[in-house]
């Protein structure tokens, strides 16, 4: 790795934002690379804006600070965008991953970055029966930048997750990995 | 083994394989995720100790307070308010000698209510007669569990592991989880010096009219000071069985070339080495020291490592309300009288109440000592949020 990689998750409590970020970092982990992941909160509840943030690195990551400059920014609900600058520090060449049916093009965001969009409430609901759309979110990452093995991932959800809840949203990050790669 | 787990998971993990007898405590953000862990530890059988559900934080120090004087070993957490409120109990764990081991998961006071790190928590209770020693990474913090036991049962002096709430608690990154056997043979039984007992009755810490009162405290100053050797003996034990260096007395890293030398503790120097290493690369000499061992304090140690450094810059999330750095003055206190002139020691407080510390307010920090010693500064202070009046 050239230097290290800083991603930053926005959604609302309840959507798995800090869950995705742990799984992320779990599965570097395995990869063989250093990784931190931390929530910034306020107080938990659901449908608040959250924050959670992950670094991966081929070295021990030592700093504290929050994700202010991210390579990755990912966006698990669209409707947060009006309220929250969640494009605050984006990298001009990183990329910003958000879960909407538009295409990135329809979105109209004033960014340089690569923007790529997937339906993932609408997978979720399906897959998994309910509006979680953290597992096809990170499906669509790992797809998109190829930072953390699909293998890993799944490893970490089956190991969190034991069970149907597993295997549904294993069954959801391969989804979101398909569509991907026919893109 | 190593893992990629939560903080407080590696906590719960390394406070179970020192084998406590008897753990209470009372859910607090963010210590919560502690405790919890422990609880399903000691619920699904994995460790044979007593679980004891309080109601208060007041209680659930009064728990330990009394397990650990019947000869069991202990382990508590709190927080911010939940350490205040264990704060009259604190004071008499230390008086009674009793070698209890507690987590402060730091988080700042009241009022206004903040759930978000800072260090003022511990600080209110700096001066109790407890060892404090403060975790910069959760490596530090699940291995300074393990030392915590060994130090307070050889010291009869109760142990407070400060790890930053959120920044460590709440972080997954990679901790090395020691295997039960090699905790055992590095952690022997806890042999109790006196016990309570109803065969023997017995009272501690009853009474002490003004010919006693005086002389506990000596002993117990005395008995601070002393530990340091066992602080030292212990990390060095533990580095030598576990193969690395975790707590002792300070760290320090680049300090010896340095035109700069910042102090600071807790998980932020992380932070303060990446900053060290990128201002190296851009031909600037600034070094780190770190205090691992808070109280008791060590003094000598820093005048060593410091004596030739003109210009120091303590960074503390903490503040005594109008005197100012607590580090700082500690700091200042370390040099002779006759040493101070010329040198210059800034202070800056920093993070209070969750407030975020980037790369960017130290390399300001850094930059602006270099220019002029600082007497105290708010690093990140957003003035434009202060009315004329109250500045």
């Amino acid at each position: 790795m050239k230097h290290m990689i800083e991603i930053r998750i926005h959604g609302r409590g309840g959507q798995g934002n800090v869950a995705a970020a742990e799984l992320l970092s779990i599965a570097a982990f395995q990869d063989g690379k250093f990784a931190q992941a931390f929530p910034s909160f306020g107080a938990e509840r659901v449908g608040a804006p959250v924050q959670a943030f992950v670094r991966i690195d081929d070295k021990k990551v030592r700093t504290r600070e929050d994700v202010l400059h991210p390579d990755y920014i990912i966006v698990q609900d669209y409707s947060l965008m009006e309220n929250v600058p969640v494009l605050d520090g984006l990298k001009p060449d990183g990329l910003l991953l958000v879960n909407s049916e538009k295409p990135p093009e329809e979105l109209n965001l004033k960014t340089t970055a690569t923007v790529e969009t997937i339906p993932a409430t609408e997978i979720a609901i399906e897959i998994i029966g309910r509006p979680i759309p953290n597992a096809i979110m990170i499906g669509a990452f790992c797809s998109i930048t190829g930072l953390v093995s699909l293998e890993a991932v799944q490893e970490a959800i089956m190991a969190r997750f034991p069970g149907k809840v597993g295997e549904n949203n294993v069954a959801a990050l391969e989804r979101a990995h398909e569509i991907m790669q026919k893109r | 083994m190593l893992k990629q787990i939560e903080g407080s998971q590696a906590v719960a993990d390394v406070v179970a394989l020192c084998r406590p007898n008897v753990i209470s405590a009372y859910p607090i953000t963010p210590q919560t995720h502690i405790v919890e862990d422990l609880s399903v530890i000691v619920g699904q059988g994995k460790l044979d100790a007593e679980f004891v559900n309080v109601e208060s934080e007041f209680t659930a120090a009064s728990v330990v307070l009394g397990a650990s004087a019947s000869g069991a070993r202990t382990y508590t957490a709190t927080s911010s308010q939940g350490l205040l409120l264990m704060a009259e109990v604190i004071y008499c764990i230390a008086g009674m000698r009793l070698p209890i081991v507690l987590t402060c998961a730091n988080r700042a006071i009241s009022a206004p209510l903040s759930i978000w790190n800072d260090q003022q928590d511990s600080m209110a209770v700096r001066d109790a007669g407890w060892i404090q020693l403060f975790a910069e990474d959760n490596q530090e913090a699940a291995d300074l569990h393990i030392q915590a036991y060994k130090i307070a049962e050889q010291t009869f002096l109760p142990v407070m592991v400060c790890m930053d709430g959120f920044i460590l608690t709440h972080a997954f990154e990679p901790v090395d989880i020691p295997e039960q056997k090699e905790v055992d043979d590095f952690l022997p039984p806890f042999k109790p010096r006196h016990i309570v007992d109803p065969r023997w009755p017995r009272g501690i810490g009853l009474y002490a009219d003004p010919r006693f009162y005086m002389e506990t405290r000596y002993i117990l100053h005395r008995a601070m000071e002393k530990s340091e050797k066992t602080i030292k003996e212990v990390s060095a034990d533990f580095a030598k069985t576990f193969g690395r260096d975790s707590g002792g007395f300070i760290k320090t890293y680049k300090l010896k070339e340095a035109d700069v030398a910042i102090v600071s503790m807790g998980s932020v120097v992380g932070t303060i080495k990446d900053l060290i290493d990128q201002l190296e690369e851009e031909g600037k000499k600034v070094g780190l020291l770190q205090i691992c061992s808070y109280r008791p304090f060590p003094r000598q140690e820093i005048y060593n490592v410091l004596k030739d450094k003109m210009n120091i810059v303590v960074l503390e999330k903490c503040i005594s309300l109008g005197r100012g750095g607590i580090l700082a003055s500690d700091i200042r206190w370390s040099f002779p009288r006759a040493e101070k002139k010329d040198r210059n020691i800034s202070s800056f407080i920093a993070g209070l109440g969750g407030r975020n510390i980037t790369v960017d307010d130290l390399r300001y920090m850094v930059e602006k000592v270099e220019k002029e010693p600082v007497e105290l500064e708010f690093l990140g202070l957003k003035k434009e949020l202060i009315a004329d009046k109250d500045l």
